[in-house]
């Protein structure tokens, strides 16, 4: 039972990841052969999108260990597997260092010497300092997820309840350390992008959207697993009512956060922080802003009000999807202006390397979730979760 | 003048019966359902989750009413923004436009979420009759202890299937421990 062909739920999903991912990454080495800079261009894009998925579903898992409640177990072992694709994205983060002149404008110390402002932000912003940095992010967020996955396993076997307590108080120190390494990360790989820019709300608003996109995830995958007997059963209505108001929150806190920063930046209409709202929406990138407060907040802000939307999974995975879709927009939004400051362009190695990527992260979590119980036998959760009746 | 009291009669509010666990009171309770007995309350010293579906008390009508407050609360709230910064005292505040929407976003959700929190209370408070100095109920000697171990249910006389016997005889099918008649 312990390889994923226990899942054949996720069957199709496999094949077409695998089939998917595969072409989507020959035709991405094929592009970065004619264009490498656009190449290196997509490749951050379609990079932070999933790296993006697993630091969200690492963050959800510690909420959980942190707070329990009966919706963790319905999608714990879907965030640890999620969480357990971060070795591949590690991996995955290297070629990025190869495209760093493409990529970041900062890498051009003779052309930041000359700009007074940017002259003062040498200090931070060079490829080695850069580096270094990357390797801290990537050492925190794999550490946090080994000990995590680690103990959770041996719960699986031994069912000690010291573990559970161990777990607890790994993630409280986790979620700071989390929040501290993404924030850092939202600056250096995507806000340093401009480097005059600045925005201290960014991190933040990097882990919300980061959470939002996990969560929706999770239901999605949920629902593709929900016929099996006794998982099904831990999807109550009431569980589903709880998965669905997380999701809500989340949506909420992205919403409240890109609001906030709009509305400072706007207020203050400062020469060094309004151009990144002025590229935003002008020149066919206004038609991507409304998208998303439409798709990414308003739709689903009003869809999740309604309590019967919410204890559908069916329901709530529509919902979920178009998340999922919508937040392809969202990063794109934050990055690709960057490169084309007058007009909304889509190139289409953007489509391949997000498809290729995203194979090559479905693969490994499918194959990660496979490998243990989709229901985690020692939670203290699960008992309550089964012996509930409705 | 002297007022004679005239002996009648006290008007019947109900039927109540006292149970010792919750599991019989829930029983009963989906049985007097099936029986088609529709005005009927339960009282109990902590939430019972199966009782709502067992009196089949699903539809409230204060997430709708919270619904409206919110609407009302966010479109007036915006209204008086745009009405006092465009009509009323137009202010020109550094060169921005004069209906400069970011800036009443604020004040709108939190008006939105006042009316709403307001309506939600009060809707609340209208819709169970509050404040209500006298209920039926508590001429009931033994109600008190609904706050201790003992779980009731009263079917009211309003009920069109009510009769004072086969509901008596309805009630006592359960084994409660007893059957009271509710003075109104």
């Amino acid at each position: 039972m312990n390889d994923a062909t226990s899942l054949p739920e996720l069957a199709g999903l496999r094949i077409a990841a695998l089939v998917l991912g595969a072409g989507g990454v020959l035709a991405s080495l094929v592009g970065a052969f004619f264009s490498p800079a656009q190449f290196f261009h997509s490749y951050l894009f379609a990079y932070v999108y999933w790296f993006g998925l697993g630091i969200g579903c690492l963050a959800i898992s510690m909420i959980y260990h942190l707070t329990g409640g009966g919706w963790g177990v319905a999608v714990r072992r879907l965030v640890e597997a999620g969480a357990a694709t971060l070795p591949l994205m590690a991996l995955l983060f290297v070629p990025l260092l190869f495209g760093l002149p493409q990529i970041y404008e900062w890498t051009d110390t003779r052309a930041m010497m000359a700009d007074p402002v940017l002259s003062r932000k040498v200090a931070y912003l060079n490829v080695p300092f850069f580096v270094t940095r990357a390797a801290i992010y990537f050492v925190a967020w794999l550490a946090l997820a080994h000990f995590l996955d680690r103990w959770s396993g041996a719960q699986d076997r031994t069912g000690d309840p010291r573990l559970a307590v161990r777990m607890r108080k790994l993630s409280g120190g986790g979620i700071v350390l989390l929040g501290f390494t993404v924030t850092f990360a939202a600056f250096d790989w995507v806000m340093s992008l401009e480097p005059h820019w600045f925005s201290t709300i960014f991190g933040l608003l990097f882990l919300g959207g980061q959470g939002l996109g996990a969560m929706a995830f999770v239901i999605a995958i949920a629902y593709l697993l929900s016929r099996r007997p006794e998982f099904g059963r831990v999807l109550a209505p009431t569980i589903l009512n709880d998965l669905g108001n997380l999701l809500l929150a989340f949506v909420m806190i992205w919403a409240y956060l890109s609001f906030s920063q709009l509305l400072i930046i706007w207020a203050g209409n400062l020469p060094e922080e309004i151009p990144w709202y002025l590229h935003r929406i002008a020149g066919g990138w206004n038609y991507i802003a409304i998208v998303l407060a439409v798709f990414y907040f308003a739709v689903p802000f009003l869809v999740l009000l309604g309590r019967n939307n919410k204890r559908q999974h069916y329901r709530l995975t529509i919902v979920a999807v178009g998340i999922i879709i919508a937040r392809v927009f969202d990063v794109f939004f934050l990055i690709a202006p960057e490169f084309y400051r007058d007009h909304l362009s889509v190139h289409w190695l953007d489509l391949t390397a997000l498809v290729g990527l995203g194979g090559l992260w479905l693969t490994m979590f499918i194959w990660r979730l496979g490998a243990r119980p989709l229901l985690p036998p020692n939670d203290p959760e699960l008992a309550p979760a089964l012996a509930r009746r409705h | 003048m002297a007022h004679i009291a005239v002996p009648h009669e006290p008007r019947l509010y109900g039927l109540m019966a006292e149970f010792d666990n919750p599991d019989t009171l829930v029983a009963a309770s989906r049985r007097a359902r099936v029986e088609g007995y529709r005005n009927m309350d339960a009282y109990t010293p902590f939430p019972v989750e199966e009782l709502n579906d067992a009196l089949g008390l699903h539809s409230t009508k204060v997430p709708l009413l919270v619904l409206i407050g919110g609407i009302v609360g966010g479109l007036s709230g915006y209204g008086l923004q745009y009405w006092v910064a465009t009509i009323a005292y137009p202010l020109n505040v550094g060169g921005r436009p004069l209906h400069s929407w970011p800036s009443f976003i604020p004040v709108t959700f939190e008006m939105t979420v006042l009316v709403a929190a307001l309506t939600a209370v009060f809707g609340m408070f209208a819709l169970n009759k509050l404040p209500m100095p006298y209920h039926p109920v508590f001429n009931v000697p033994r109600f008190a202890l609904a706050t201790r171990d003992r779980f009731f249910l009263c079917i009211e006389a309003a009920d069109p299937k009510f009769d004072r016997e086969s509901t008596r005889r309805f009630l006592e099918s359960f084994a409660p421990r007893e059957v009271t008649d509710v003075e109104a």
